[in-house]
Parts: C-alpha cells; sequence; structure tokens
C-alpha cells in the first residue's frame, strides 16, 4: 500500500497579512498601545529631586549602589520583599483579568503584542494594506521591492534600537548613559544589553509575531487552566450566524435593527430567512493577526485582539444587522437548541454575573490585601534601621574577670540624605554593659544613605544571672540623636549555660 | 479513512491528517512542528559543535581536549586574583609600612585591613584559632582580653610574624616552663595545684593551699610573679584570671605543672607578605580583645 508519501512532520510558517481595521477595540488598542509604550519610553527621562547626594532619576534600579528609586520611594536591597510583592501583585492581577476576560493581557497589553501591533502599522504605513503585501510578497525582487523592504526593515530596526535602548536608561542616570552611548564610552554590558534587546524585538516583532504566542509562550497554556466557561472571551454567535451564507439585499427588513446594540437583544436568533446573519465575507478571518477563523470556535492561537469583533460589526452594520455577531461572551451563553422549549424564554447571563464569581472576588481580596500591606509597611518605614546579627562562633567569650561578653554584628542604615550620628543602647532596665568596637562612647558617624557595620559587644557580670542562663531576651535600640528617631530589634543573649 | 481526492489520510473524527502510522488500527494525529523549530534545533547542534571545539570539552585519558581559545576556568581565576593584586598594590604598600596604633584614623585603609585581614585569618590562622577565633584547648582564644605575648597591635603583629617557640625564627617568642613532676615531690604537686586554683577564685582545699603557697614561692614567682599576675615579656600566664589556655581543673593543672606544656606557633613573616601580616594584625586586634597601643615615646 505505498500509495502516498508520508505526511511532513514540519510545516513552514504560513505568511499572515492582517488586514486594517478599525472600531471601538481598535481605538482602545491604539489607546494602549500610546500609553504603554510612552510610559515605557520616556519614563527614565522623568527627573526627580532627592537632594545632592541621590540620583534625580525618577525611576531608576541602580544595581552598583543596589537601590531601586520609584520617584518618593527607594528600595534598598533589604526591602525587596516589596518587589516579591509587587510580583505577586502582578500574578494575582493575572489570574483575575484571566478569570474574567480571558487572555486580556494577551490582547491588549501584553509587549509581544504590542510591538507587533506597532510593526504592523509601520508595515502597512510602507507597503499599503493586505492586498498589496500579498502582491508584493509574490512580486519579483525588483527596485521597488527592495526599496519597500528595505525602508520597513530600517524603521523596524530603528523601532528595536529604541526599544533596547529604553531598556538600559533604567538602569543608570538615562542623560549621562545616552551621552557615554554616542561617545563609545558607556559599558560593555550596556550595548550588549541593547543588541540582545534590539535583536529579539526586530525578530519577535518583525518576523516571528504570532509563533512566539503559539510556540514559545507559556502564557496560553497556563490562561486555559484559569478560564471557565463563565469566562468573557471573544466568540462567535454560532446559533445566530449559521448557516452562513452569500449576503442578499432586502432580505431582512429589520434595517432599522441596526441601532439594536445591547447584548440581550443581539443574542436573540435572527435565522428567518434560511440563512444565519454570518456572510461569510472573511473579514474577521481577514483582519486576524494570528491568522485564525473565530468561526470554528475557541482556540488555542487566539490572542482576544477583538480586532474580529470590530470587523464584524463594522460589516454587519453595513448589512443593517445588529452587532455582535463575534462578541465577548461565554461558553455558558450558549443558547437551548431551537426546537427547545426553553428557547423561547432563555436568555443570557448578565455580563456582571460573568466577571462577579467568587474566584475574581477571592483574586480582587487577595490582591487588595497584599496591596494595602505593602501600603502600610511603606509608610511606617523609618529612616533608620538596624539589623542585629548575633555572633555565633562562638556564641559566648568569657572575659579574664569572669564576665560574659556576646558579641553583635549591627548593621546601621541611615536612610536619610545626611551623615546622622547614631547612638546605640539597651533597654534601659537591663544590667548589661554594651560597648562598640573601635569607639569609646555609644556614637557612631552613619555616612548618607549608607549602611555600616559595626562591632557591638554586650557584658554581663560574673555574677549577673544572665552570664549563668542559658539565653536572655535583649533588645537593641538605635537612636538617631539629631532627628530624634529611634528603632530597635530584639535579639538573643547567650550565657554559659548549664 | 482517507480523502479520496489528495490521498491524505485523514482522522474522521477530528478532520487533521494523521502520519499514516497505524499501530492496532489506532493512528497517530499529524500536527506538525514549525519548521523554524527544527532549524533552531539544528541550530543549537552547531553551537554545541563550535563550542567543544573553541572551550575545553571532550574528556581524554589525561585532562581533556584545551579548545581554540585556550580558556580555563584555573587561568580566569589566576588572571582574577592578578587583576585584584595590582588593584590592590598601593594600599598593600601603603598597609606594609603603617603604624597599626592609628591605623583608624585612615578609615578607607582601615576598613581594608579589618577585611583583608579577615581574609588571611581563615585561610592561615582558623586551623588552629577557630573560625570564629575562639581557639580551643592549647590554642588561645583571640576574642577575649587575655594575651599570653601583649594585645596591642604592635604585640599581636610581632606574635604573627615572628610565632612562638619555633625553630625556624630566631626572633619567635621563647619562654619554656620546666617540668615540675621531675623537680618536686609527687606530693608536693597537689597542695601547689589547691594554691593556683585559690589565685583564680576557684573553689579550693584551704589546708593544702597554704602548703601550696611556700612551694609556689619558691619555684613560681619568677615567671608567674608573686601575685599570680604571669608576664607577657616571657609568655607567662596570668593565673588569676578567669581563663585557662589547657584548663582550670585539678586534674589539668596537674598536668600541667608535672608535664609543662609547650604550646608552638609558626612564624608568618615568610609566608605572609608584610600588608598581609599587617592585616591580620588589625583583625585580631579589633576583634574584641585588642589593648590599648602605647602612646608614642617623646624624646
Ligand atoms: S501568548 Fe504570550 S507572547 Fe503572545 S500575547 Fe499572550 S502572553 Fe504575549
Ligand atoms: S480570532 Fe479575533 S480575537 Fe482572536 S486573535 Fe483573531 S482577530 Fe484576535
Amino acid at each position: 500500500m505505498a500509495e502516498t508519501p508520508p505526511p511532513s512532520l514540519y510545516a513552514a510558517r504560513e505568511p499572515i497579512f492582517p488586514r486594517r481595521v478599525s472600531g471601538f477595540f481598535r481605538s482602545l488598542k491604539w489607546w494602549i498601545m500610546g500609553l504603554t509604550l510612552g510610559i515605557y519610553y520616556l519614563l527614565p527621562w522623568v527627573r526627580w529631586d532627592r537632594g545632592p547626594n541621590l540620583p534625580d532619576q525618577a525611576v531608576l534600579a541602580d544595581l552598583a549602589s543596589r537601590r531601586f528609586f520609584f520617584f518618593w520611594i527607594e528600595i534598598w536591597p533589604h526591602e525587596f520583599y516589596f518587589v516579591a510583592g509587587l510580583l505577586i501583585m502582578a500574578g494575582l492581577g493575572l489570574f483575575l483579568f484571566t478569570s474574567a476576560l480571558g487572555r486580556v493581557w494577551c490582547g491588549y497589553a501584553c509587549p509581544q503584542t504590542v510591538w507587533t501591533d506597532l510593526f504592523l502599522l509601520v508595515e502597512r504605513k510602507i507597503e499599503g494594506d493586505r492586498n498589496a503585501q500579498i502582491r508584493l510578497l509574490k512580486a519579483k525582487w525588483d527596485f521597488r521591492k527592495w526599496r519597500l523592504r528595505l525602508t520597513k526593515w530600517l524603521i523596524w530596526l530603528g523601532i528595536s534600537v529604541a526599544t533596547g535602548g529604553a531598556w538600559v536608561f533604567y538602569f543608570t542616570d538615562a542623560p549621562t548613559l545616552l551621552r557615554d552611548l554616542v561617545t563609545l564610552d558607556a559599558a560593555a554590558v550596556a550595548y550588549i544589553s541593547i543588541a540582545i534587546m534590539t535583536a529579539t524585538t526586530f525578530l519577535f516583532g518583525g518576523f516571528m509575531r504570532e509563533q512566539v504566542c503559539i510556540y514559545m509562550c507559556p502564557w496560553p497554556r497556563i490562561q486555559a487552566a484559569m478560564m471557565d466557561e463563565g469566562t468573557l472571551t471573544v466568540g462567535y454567535r454560532e446559533w445566530r450566524g449559521e448557516p452562513r451564507g452569500k449576503h442578499r439585499k432586502g432580505a431582512r427588513a429589520a434595517a432599522a435593527a441596526g441601532t439594536a446594540t445591547t447584548y440581550v437583544e443581539t443574542n436573540l436568533p435572527e435565522a428567518d430567512q434560511g440563512t444565519g446573519d454570518c456572510i461569510d465575507c472573511m473579514a474577521c478571518v481577514n483582519v486576524c493577526p494570528m491568522g485564525i477563523d473565530i468561526r470554528d470556535g475557541q482556540q488555542m492561537e487566539c490572542i482576544t485582539c477583538a480586532l474580529c469583533i470590530d470587523a464584524c460589526d463594522d460589516i454587519m452594520s453595513k448589512i443593517g444587522k445588529p452587532r455582535g455577531l463575534i462578541d465577548y461572551l461565554a461558553l455558558e451563553d450558549v443558547p437551548p437548541p431551537k426546537e427547545s422549549p426553553e428557547r423561547a424564554t432563555w436568555s443570557p447571563r448578565p455580563i456582571w454575573k460573568h466577571v462577579l464569581k467568587p474566584r475574581t472576588i477571592l483574586y480582587t481580596t487577595l490582591w487588595g490585601l497584599i496591596g494595602a500591606g505593602m501600603v502600610f509597611a511603606l509608610f511606617v518605614r523609618s529612616d533608620i534601621e538596624l539589623t542585629v546579627s548575633p555572633v555565633r562562633n562562638p556564641t559566648y567569650v568569657m572575659q579574664s574577670e569572669g564576665s560574659i561578653r556576646n558579641i553583635y554584628d549591627v548593621r546601621l542604615r541611615n536612610k536619610s540624605g545626611e551623615d546622622r550620628l547614631f547612638h546605640l543602647s539597651l533597654s534601659s532596665d537591663e544590667t548589661l554593659r554594651i560597648e562598640l568596637e573601635g569607639s569609646n562612647d555609644l556614637s557612631v558617624l552613619v555616612p548618607a544613605n549608607e549602611t555600616l557595620l559595626q562591632r557591638v559587644y554586650v557584658t554581663a557580670r560574673r555574677q549577673d544571672p544572665a552570664a549563668s542562663s542559658n539565653r536572655t531576651d535583649l533588645r537593641i535600640w538605635v537612636e538617631d540623636v539629631e532627628a530624634q528617631t529611634r528603632a530597635s530589634t530584639a535579639t538573643l543573649f547567650n550565657g554559659k549555660g548549664e | 479513512m482517507s480523502d479520496p481526492e489528495n490521498k491524505k489520510p485523514i482522522d474522521d473524527v477530528t478532520g487533521i491528517e494523521t502520519t499514516g502510522h497505524s499501530w492496532d488500527g489506532i493512528e497517530e494525529l499529524n500536527n506538525p512542528l514549525p519548521r523554524w523549530w527544527l532549524w533552531s534545533l539544528y541550530l543549537t547542534i552547531i553551537w554545541a559543535i563550535g563550542y567543544t571545539i573553541a572551550y575545553p570539552a571532550w574528556p581524554l585519558i589525561n585532562g581533556a581536549t584545551e579548545g581554540l581559545l585556550g580558556y580555563s576556568t584555573r587561568g580566569e581565576v589566576a588572571a582574577d586574583i592578578d587583576a585584584r593584586e595590582a588593584a590592590n598594590a598601593e594600599r598593600n604598600a601603603e598597609l606594609a609600612s603603617a603604624d597599626l596604633a592609628t591605623l583608624s584614623d585612615n578609615d578607607a585603609l582601615y576598613r581594608y585591613a579589618v577585611s583583608s585581614g579577615a581574609a588571611v585569618f581563615r585561610t592561615n590562622c582558623s586551623q588552629c584559632h577557630g573560625s570564629g577565633a575562639a581557639g580551643a584547648i592549647g590554642y588561645p582564644n583571640l576574642l577575649d582580653d587575655d594575651w599570653l605575648w601583649g594585645g596591642n597591635h604592635e604585640q599581636i603583629a610581632y606574635t604573627v610574624r615572628h610565632g612562638v617557640r619555633n625553630e625556624d625564627d630566631d626572633d619567635a617568642h621563647y619562654s619554656e616552663m620546666p617540668a615540675f613532676g621531675e623537680i618536686l615531690d609527687k606530693e608536693q604537686i597537689p597542695p601547689l595545684v589547691e594554691y593556683v586554683r585559690s589565685l583564680s577564685g576557684l573553689e579550693f582545699d584551704a589546708a593544702l593551699a597554704e602548703v601550696g603557697a611556700d612551694s609556689f614561692a619558691d619555684n613560681c614567682t619568677a615567671c608567674h610573679a608573686e601575685d599570680g599576675m604571669g608576664d607577657p615579656e616571657q609568655g607567662a600566664p596570668n593565673l588569676t584570671d578567669a581563663i585557662w589556655l589547657y584548663g582550670g581543673d585539678r586534674e589539668a593543672l596537674t598536668h600541667t605543672i608535672t608535664y609543662s606544656r609547650f604550646g608552638v606557633m609558626p612564624p608568618w613573616g615568610g609566608r605572609l607578605s608584610e600588608a598581609q601580616v599587617q592585616a591580620v594584625a588589625t583583625y585580631v586586634h579589633q576583634l574584641g580583645g585588642g589593648e590599648a597601643d602605647p602612646d608614642p615615646v617623646t624624646d
């Protein structure tokens, strides 16, 4: 039976030429693109005055001195939990949006989508819309084709360089770095980062596009697990559209119904002429950046960019039918079959019921709690801080007159912009004595915006109960003499034990 | 089971092309992988081959292929160390000739001395004195305020440089306690033990101690002084404090008096650079027990 050779196990990428479309969702996406890209490219240039000793860049991840600056907030490495908290909030936010609205992240906000959109815009401006692009692809490589292609690639490359460039500005003072980059004085790592970001932007936005989403990105796989039958996502009202057929003018007197745009109305089956509302014009397929047909149902490839909604709504209004043949809808919104008696009384669940469900409420609550916790933590932070790490090797030292000494490595953090004198002490009821290495009194000068490591000795006299007992609670205080602020940390004093 | 027009095997249920393979009537659907994915696999293979040519990779009987770039992790470390040493050369020269007593006035150099001294300590000294410098039986604890040979900066540096009771350095600290088991009668030793215990406030037998006081005056005061306070000039321990290098219980004291002890420390002057000696002395001094430096002699 050797009639056919086995099929290929590999497939070449089918080029996709999404057609231009306009409508509510397209405009929304333009706005989101403008906003997100605007923030991304311009934020490093925003200045924020913090005083003489600190950088004046509003958003700066200063890796060299291990500080993160965000407008009035300054995060030190030991406060990394703020970043962890933000990441957890971002994760919960994605859960929330996905369970309520499906892949909105993919459709509107993912960098892959946003930059691909931008690259598509450039492509359309240079090479024309879908049909022109298809013609150009088939055309011979003559002067015109070279000119168009090179122009497009050059603009893409420009965008890519700007993208990679903007990234590194978040890590060093932007104006200085820009000058260094131009004069070739910047660090190698800056050029390498820019090169990598440029290459990936160019490749992913210009050539790989939907391949990234379908084959490389893990997010769609995760999202599928977070959606349920109540999740609102882009879908096709099959019961209204099928059987599809060519449009026959005047077949329906319901031109006026073109104004009927509410969710409930558009859900009603309209197939009274033997054919459904879908006129098989392929508009939804032609605009799709993923190259799929939404009428085949929910698909792994669909990023819910909602452009097919815009395309179909446009057609529906042209042929005088209500919009919403393709729309945000949930799987559970499928009406009972036509023959069934429930069909007459059936109506879809209201949108708020799709959005407000235990899962989304839980996600929102968690999100809010973490957020509130972090805001609270931000406001109770003080300008001075200490961490105490007791030296445990050995746990105590016996001095010649028999007293017991414990050693503590105390890190004193001065988060203010000025040098400050820190005074150390124990809780006032302590019978123990505190001393500082290298200092005759109990004060030490901590430079502005720095951490100082200070060796601290606490001694219990020979007869003191703390000397002979196993462990005694202890609290070390530090006071900023000038600013009258103080902080303390509890620790332990180790005695000889028994 | 096949599409009659283009003869492609098609699965009836899903409408998806099959690979044509059939096992007991079960066929495998063909959802083709993108071709670029295949290319990226080939690319990684080519990369891997290039990598094994450029870098040390293939194991041979003795060692491995060296790679065209001549890279080795050992070489990288060596280069790294050289670079760091070159970068520190100036500070090391400054430290080698610095006066340790006033070093802390120069904040940056002092901090450098402490941190590099810590590294020197961990590598060379921790074997005996412990990584936390707490010592052990027979190896002095460097955290406390008791010093056999003196605990100011210069004294510590001297001890590090020349060591104690070794034969390699003529300037090493030297002293030797006689084994009194050979000098005294056996019965004379327990009273001495009781007297020594009485000196440092340990529980003791008063009657015996009174006897021991006499033999202490006869035999021990030359080094340990009349009051038992010892003498750092000759490394004679202070017997009145709470610290016992070899233990203060009766058994340990009896052993010490009978057989004596002979703790040795090697000289580090030849093995460590002068800057390292200065650094480690600074480090040890700031561990908690460092003694005040003498005022500069003015004459
Ligand atoms: S699939 Fe991945 S890359 Fe594509 S839009 Fe979604 S998150 Fe972005
Ligand atoms: S099917 Fe529609 S929503 Fe999905 S990717 Fe295509 S155009 Fe976007």
